[in-house]
């Protein structure tokens, strides 16, 4: 990736204009027709899976259109999911360019969520929506942020697998959660599931006029295009993917490699955190046990099918969402059980990895070939 | 290089194609005459517990003339509910949602209802209050707790020991009530028996209650129960075990040949089929319907090898009693802090909200919410 950059930057001659220009938009393509490869391989291979269950991959992918894109409602349906796989997703992509496997965005999602409704507590009925609102916001990035970060400077300063760690607290942010709702801040209202007390509906963040999809979504592409400007266009970014690309040089250029992790990391928790934000404020209410829904772990699948860019991920969280959608109808019409969708996901993920050896393979996206 | 262009040309195009006539494409719906009823499940259909209980319903419902019936299994209690109820609706024509898990039902349900006011919806346990929510909506329960009397009936009367185990997913009132009408029936028949709680924390741990029952056989249990979402793993251990087991929500009966005495089961069939065979006569489904075994929801497992003579006599006579609607629980009875909880004299009315809301554990069970 730094490869890229370099050689464009490095392209501000004259003559080496145009070649520079056509060798950028090669390595454009190329990062657009692998991964699209990947998927029609996948969904290939999962055909032939669906002809030995004896089922029409026709009828299954006539489906996945129609539940996921075919009309307004299963695009509204698809938004819907979408928008926190946006957030889950940038969770990874953010520490991904620092070479940073993080797999517990679903932690700083579940703590958010909890710190956003733990926060409006106090101010029920005692302040109005425009404070309590951005309380709320602010609280889940910084719970989110901490525990991500707690990753960071735990990989940083006792080299502890940053991996193993975020996922082993989510299991620990997923214990606090019941804790505290199922104890100290379990709200009367409901016998059966424990909940903190609901912010209640004027305190809710509603929907973007005309879309029905909470915004939530909007903020999650504003996040994207900021993420890609924090990686691209300034210094932080540019240190970060040297720091990413070889950590002894990063060191040996005086680059502050501890303080970008940690940093890489709050914003990346900052992110899950406003998913868990938009759970409890747009469509639960409050906090409980929901919140753990398994967002977080399929903003792993999006970023890496994304390849940790963030502009990639608002459109592949879309194919996400969509497929999450066509799920229940899938279901219902073909008489398949509801891991089937969840097979076709896993075929993507993995021949994603398989196709990250592709890159600079294929001779056609080769600058040097082309003269 | 042109040619890139061009395919990346053409790609664009029928993308933008495809995003102006997918509104044509509109809802098409699964041509339906009759009824079509929407279930809606949280966990996978054949887990030996709470949802195969409503799944085995599902299926006798659909040999009722004139309903179809659509199933969602996994669905998560987040905006993926209101969706799957939407697209039941939308693309399915379903006129009635059944959603069977309890983080189904505020907001989710509850939303769902406004905007549909045309749709019926039901949930299974939730508490349906008439000023807060829509009048399309309501909640069915059935009085699982009564089974589970009469299954500490006839546990009281099996067990050597005297102690008996529970291993409960959650302190919550369902959970609660479970427990304590199992302790009741067994203290009735035997009164010096005691009944030792241990909560997983969760609906769905397997090894965490497979743990569970091994440490209650080790502390000298000699018959083990539970409420988790799928009973298999306790019924299972406890038989491998060489103790004596009952069952809960689905029949496990089959899992211990050797232990088995009997289990509570729910018969939603009765709830699912009495509210279509409503709606095919078009008249208004009830809001808040309960009912146990006076109204044939629920039932018990039949007796396994577990079970003594003694303890069967008294089961039955048991069920026959609640069949009458007779109340079993009344007072004195106090918690098992020592607080008392009924009056001496006080007499619960099988239908009473009391039941539904119970936050205690009586007396004669060893073990804490907390």
């Amino acid at each position: 990736m730094s490869e890229t950059t370099t050689s464009l930057e490095a392209g501000g001659g004259v003559g080496g204009l145009t070649v520079d220009r056509l060798a950028g938009l090669l390595r454009a393509a190329e990062a657009i027709v692998i991964p699209i490869g990947a998927v029609v391989v996948s969904a290939a291979i999962f055909s032939l899976f669906l002809l030995a269950l004896g089922k029409s991959p026709v009828t299954f992918f006539d489906l996945l259109w129609r539940g996921g894109y075919g009309s307004a409602f299963s695009w509204q349906n698809t938004l819907v999911r979408t928008a926190p796989l946006i957030f889950t997703a940038l969770c990874v992509a953010v520490p991904a360019r620092l070479g940073l496997v993080i797999i517990g965005g679903e932690g700083a999602l579940v703590l958010g969520g909890f710190a956003a409704a733990v926060v409006a507590l106090p101010l029920l009925g005692h302040a109005p929506p425009w404070v309590v609102m951005p309380a709320m916001f602010l609280a889940a990035m910084l719970a989110g942020s901490v525990w991500i970060a707690i990753v960071g400077a735990l990989r940083h300063h006792r080299g502890v697998n940053e991996t193993i760690a975020s996922l082993l607290m989510f299991y620990i942010a997923v214990a606090i959660l019941n804790f505290f709702v199922e104890g100290a801040l379990r709200s009367p209202v409901d016998p059966n599931k424990p909940s903190t007390t609901p912010i209640g509906p004027t305190n809710m963040v509603g929907e973007i006029p005309g879309l029905g999809v909470h915004w939530g979504l909007a903020f999650g592409v504003v996040l994207a295009i900021l993420c890609h400007v924090l990686m691209t266009r300034t210094t932080f970014g540019f240190a970060a993917r040297v720091a990413g690309g070889n950590v002894r040089a990063a060191r040996a250029q005086g680059l502050p490699v501890g303080r970008l992790i940690v940093i890489s990391c709050a914003l990346a928790g900052a992110s899950a955190g406003i998913a868990g934000y938009f759970e409890v404020a747009a469509i639960l209410g409050k906090a409980n046990a929901s919140l753990a829904a398994g967002y977080g772990f399929t903003g792993i699948l999006v970023s890496f099918l994304a390849r940790h860019n963030p502009l990639a991920i608002p459109p592949v969280a879309v194919l996400f969402g969509g497929l999450a959608a066509a799920g229940g109808l899938i279901q219902r019409r073909m008489g398949l059980p509801d891991a089937t969708v969840q097979v076709l996901q896993g075929l993507i993920f993995v021949v994603i990895l398989i196709s990250e050896t592709l890159y600079g393979r294929f001779a056609i996206f080769d600058r040097e070939a082309k003269r | 290089m042109t040619k890139f262009t061009l395919s990346r040309r053409s790609l664009l195009k029928s993308a933008a194609a495809g995003l102006v006539t997918a509104p044509v494409f509109g809802i098409e719906r699964a041509a339906a005459a009759g009824l079509t009823i929407g279930i809606i499940y949280v966990g996978p259909r054949d887990d030996y517990g709470w949802n195969q209980a409503h799944a085995v319903a599902a299926k006798a419902l659909k040999l009722v003339p004139g309903v179809t019936v659509v199933e969602e299994e996994n669905v998560p209690e987040t905006i993926a509910v209101q969706k799957t109820m939407e697209s039941m609706i939308q693309l399915d024509g379903a006129k009635l949602i059944f959603a069977t898990s309890f983080g189904y039902f505020d907001p989710h349900m509850v939303e769902m209802a406004k905007k549909f006011p045309q749709v019926e919806f039901r949930h299974a346990i939730g508490l349906w209050q008439k000023d807060k929510h829509p009048s399309n909506a309501g909640s069915y329960y059935a009085y699982l707790h009564q089974a589970h009397y009469v299954d500490g009936i006839a546990a009281g009367l099996s067990t050597k020991t005297g102690k008996l185990g529970f291993i409960a997913a959650k302190p919550i009132s369902s959970v609660l009530s479970n427990i304590n009408a199992f302790a009741m029936g067994v203290r009735k028949v035997n009164p010096t028996a005691t009944v030792q709680v241990i909560f997983t924390g969760d609906w769905a741990l397997p090894v965490r209650e497979a743990e569970a029952a091994n440490a209650l056989a080790d502390s000298g249990c000699d018959v083990l129960t539970c409420h988790v979402d799928s009973p298999k793993v306790v019924v299972e251990t406890a038989e491998k075990r060489g103790v004596k087991s009952c069952g809960h929500n689905a029949s496990q009966a089959s899992l211990a040949p050797k232990g088995f005495i009997t289990g509570a089961e729910y018969k939603w069939e009765t709830v699912y089929k009495y509210f279509a065979d409503l709606l095919a006569k078009g008249q208004k489904l009830p809001n808040f319907e309960r009912g146990g075994y006076d109204k044939d929801y629920v039932q018990n497992t039949a007796f396994g090898a577990g079970a003594t003579e003694e303890a069967k006599k008294a089961a039955a006579a048991a069920i026959a009693d609640l069949k009458a609607n007779k109340p079993y629980v009344s007072g004195p009875l106090k918690d098992n802090k020592g607080v008392e909880v009924l009056a001496a004299g006080k007499v619960v009315d099988n239908y009473d909200v009391f039941l539904e809301t119970t936050n205690y554990l009586v007396e004669g069970v060893v073990g804490s919410m907390t």
